[in-house]
């Protein structure tokens, strides 16, 4: 497969994954201001700045809004061009490159992708974004979701299908672990204690963003403590979104393309993403709270940018360098 | 043959003469307006081979022929087949104007025109052969070696040069209209890199998702095996007959108009579609650069011009090409569709020739004519066109998509002056041919129909054999009273239905 094609596939499929954890992230935090009995400003701030700081957007934000409330947040992560991570700059993203290998990926795959772009640049996406907001995101989840579907059953799994899932993987990662790391931004409001109501609520507010809360629910029956949400985030080995399930997925989808063990390595990101992959399957929960659940996350995010990184270069180095002709 | 007329009575009963079918339904206001029309006749009547048609469509209300109409840009917008269109920071995106009723070609006329197209290919892939090498045809003082060596993609670096199996025009698009008493009539031969075979496609789809109804009661003959006829063209010339060949279509990248029809066809053949930057050359041949290391390709459908194609023979401000590449294709180790220098075979002043290249080549007559045409590198010719410039087509030599070109009674005062300016300067860069009335084809343009001019473009393809999808793109000069087709000029395009023969 060309290299640019690879990069394409894995680049589509991140922004894609990226665009459902922004709307599902957005849409959950509308609901939980719902549930605020006291939304003076200074709380405002406090329940979006930390959106923007998962996202590490501040910086950016700073240049283009005056101050941080609902409104200046939503707008900046769904529909501001200039922030390459809002809604409409992945899906975008997503478009551009699903157009550059459109005839690698399917039909299916391509319409629907288009669709889905042309639904947000439409009057209809802004009308629905004001009148029916949690709706609006649900359509974005759910494009995301349906994209998803039609890959697996219309696109051939060969390495092409492979690149995408190493990209849907990696950046469901990398999501999970920052909307967890959400709630250390999150400061509890004065008198609250932890495993208070506001607590309870900004760690139900976290499973919700990562689509967790009911499958959560199921396994602890009902108990929503801080310790146990983060260990079913992180290190639950079959709930979807925790970050050792896709580490997992993307770990096997890594050792599939170049068609290496799983239990063996052949080149850098193999190595990198294996020793991620044993280091979850052996963690314990007391571990990660012993050096600290932010530095934690904040550790496992860099050492998915050294996988990217390094996929990069091993799959795609000739995009990098100009190679001198020889002869 | 009895068959065949029992059919068409059956099909058709008012050709026996019982009652002939006029303008009726949506048609009823229709103006054939003194043209030569393809639907209708000048007393009004329904040609035969449009009988069924006008009959399915005049019981259409133009309130569901507006709906179907919306129907089909929606599926054009959804699928991405669209063009952009920049103003300020932000580019829109529009499709293609797309027109709802069918041009139909009876399966006689279409006979006719593809003997015609594979003469005339024949005979141009011929010229090239000899242009290149001995140039039988400049010493024998049929084409002047002036003409020739003055054209501007003429290539004397390939003086010579052996392509492979002989062809040098794979891919040919060749315009043909009709004039005022229908006669079929070559405009203008493409014979670098021609586009818009993707629309002839995707039209059909689109009338098939919009009309599923229609085609087989009309036998309509199908066109979906353009992309395998391709495939087989382009693993014909691979070196040395290589059992396998690895081919790619080259493209200049996704912001070209084209883009969508790169991919397309890429995707239909099921090869890579690759851009310059995805290529290497090393030791004379050329690469892919996959994530499994580099992949030798051996032929290239480039959708490039021969001066992008390698930077390092042809213009060197090129990023779009691949440094090394004629090296490669000189070697012989990989081939290019269509080959390099095919260009002084589209020279509007060489199409003047082209009727005698094939008396000179193939002894024969020129099935389907060319348009009168004055070239100005010509004394006489030069005073006849600036004497009567008000009243002819004038058309630069090298340019295409419509542009360089100049219609006389539709000119203003500057433009004429313009063009008589240029053509006094640079004799050889201009041919001018008299206002052929192209014919017009009844068109859905806002809420009714009305006639628009049209010409035809097949694609002609030329490998072990010379193969022609039936139809064409029909384009359409959407403005009213326009002569100008092209899409970079406000033109559309519509289906072309050929006949089975055995329907009519």
């Amino acid at each position: 497969m060309l290299s640019r094609v690879a990069d394409s596939c894995y680049w589509l499929s991140r922004y894609i994954e990226r665009a459902e954890t922004n709307a599902r992230l957005l849409s959950v935090n509308m609901s939980l201001m719902l549930d605020l009995e006291d939304a003076g400003e200074g709380s405002v701030r406090e329940h979006w700045e930390p959106v923007l700081a998962s996202l590490e957007d501040q910086e950016l934000f700073g240049t283009l809004f005056d101050h941080i409330d609902g409104e200046s947040v939503r707008e900046f992560v769904t529909f501001e061009k200039k922030n390459p991570n809002s809604i409409i700059s992945c899906v975008s993203g997503a478009r551009e490159n699903a157009r550059t290998v459109r005839e690698q990926i399917s039909s299916a795959m391509w319409e629907h992708i288009n669709k889905l772009y042309l639904y947000l640049r439409s009057e209809k996406a802004r009308s629905d974004y004001r009148n029916t907001p949690h709706d609006f995101y649900r359509s974005v989840i759910d494009g995301s979701h349906l994209f998803q579907g039609i890959t697996d059953a219309t696109m051939t799994h060969g390495e092409g299908w492979l690149f995408i899932q190493v990209g849907k993987f990696l950046e469901r990662a990398d999501s999970t672990s920052r909307v967890l790391d959400l709630k250390y931004h999150t400061l509890l409001p004065m008198g609250e204690r932890v495993g208070g109501n506001v607590d309870l609520t900004q760690w139900m507010a976290v499973l919700r963003s990562c689509s967790a809360l009911e499958a959560y629910l199921k396994i602890r029956v009902g108990h929503v403590a801080a310790w146990e949400v983060a260990e079913f985030l992180i290190l639950h080995p079959t709930f979807p979104r925790s970050i050792r399930y896709s580490v997992d997925h993307m770990d096997r989808a890594i050792h599939r393309i170049s068609g290496s063990g799983i239990s063996a390595f052949h080149n850098e990101p193999e190595r990198l993403s294996g020793m991620l992959r044993s280091s979850l399957d052996y963690a314990t929960v007391e571990s990660i709270f012993e050096t600290g659940l932010h530095q934690y996350l904040d550790r496992t995010q860099l050492r998915l940018i050294e996988i990217a990184d390094k996929l990069s270069k091993t799959y795609c180095e000739w995009l990098d360098e100009s190679v001198e002709p020889v002869g | 043959m009895d068959a065949c007329i029992r059919a068409l009575l059956l099909a058709n009963p008012w050709v026996i003469g019982t009652f002939p079918a006029y303008m009726q339904g949506m048609f009823a206001d229709y103006e054939v307006g003194g043209f030569f029309d393809e639907m209708f006749d000048s007393a009004g009547r329904v040609r035969p081979h449009y009988a069924k048609l006008l009959d399915q469509f005049s019981e259409m209300e133009p309130a569901e022929f507006e709906r179907k109409n919306a129907l089909a840009e929606h599926s054009y917008l959804s699928q991405g087949i669209t063009f952009t269109v920049y103003s300020g920071d932000e580019g829109t995106e529009r499709i293609f104007p797309f027109d709802l009723i069918p041009r139909i070609v009876p399966a006689d006329e279409w006979a006719h025109i593809e003997r015609g197209l594979a003469q005339r290919l024949t005979a141009l892939n011929m010229f090239l052969h000899d242009v290149y090498h001995e140039q039988h045809i400049i010493k024998e003082g049929i084409v002047p070696g002036e003409i020739v060596r003055s054209a501007k993609h003429f290539r004397p670096e390939f003086m010579g040069f052996d392509v492979p199996k002989n062809i040098y025009i794979h891919i040919c698009g060749t315009d043909l209209i009709r004039d005022g008493d229908g006669r079929y009539l070559v405009l203008e031969d493409n014979g670098r890199c021609p586009s818009g075979v993707s629309y002839l496609l995707e039209n059909r789809q689109a009338m098939k998702r919009v009309f599923p109804g229609l085609f087989s009661r009309n036998s309509v003959r199908p066109v979906d095996r353009y992309p395998q006829e391709l495939l087989a063209v382009l693993r014909h010339i691979a070196p040395n007959d290589k059992p396998d060949p690895t081919i790619a279509v080259l493209s200049p990248g996704i912001f070209n108009s084209a883009y969508f029809e790169h991919s397309f066809l890429a995707r239909e053949m099921g090869i890579e579609i690759v851009v310059g930057a995805d290529l290497i050359v090393q030791n004379q041949r050329v690469y892919m650069k996959t994530t499994h290391g580099l992949k030798q390709v051996d032929v290239i459908y480039r959708r490039i011009d021969d001066d992008f194609l390698d930077p390092l023979v042809f213009r060197k401000d090129s990023v779009l090409g691949v440094p090394g590449l004629v090296d490669a294709y000189r070697a012989g180790n990989v081939s290019l569709a269509n080959t390099i220098g095919t260009g002084v075979a589209d020279d509007k002043v060489t199409y003047y020739y082209v009727p005698q290249m094939i008396k000179f080549y193939l002894a024969e007559d020129p099935i389907l004519p060319n348009v009168d045409t004055f070239l100005s590198a010509v004394d006489s010719d030069r005073k006849y066109i600036l004497d009567n410039i008000e009243q002819l087509v004038v058309k630069s030599a090298n340019e295409s998509g419509g542009y360089g070109m100049l219609i006389g009674p539709h000119g203003t005062k500057e433009q004429i002056e313009k063009f008589r300016q240029a053509i006094i300067n640079d004799p050889r860069g201009y041919v001018a041919q008299p206002v052929i009335q192209l014919s017009r084809s009844p068109s859905f343009c806002g809420g009714a129909i009305e006639g628009r001019h049209i010409d035809l473009r097949p694609y002609v393809l030329c490998g072990e054999k010379i193969s022609i999808v039936p139809g064409g793109l029909t384009r359409v000069a959407m403005n009213k009273g326009s002569l100008v087709v092209n899409s970079s000029q406000g033109g559309g395009s519509k289906d072309t239905w050929v006949l089975d023969a055995d329907s009519e």
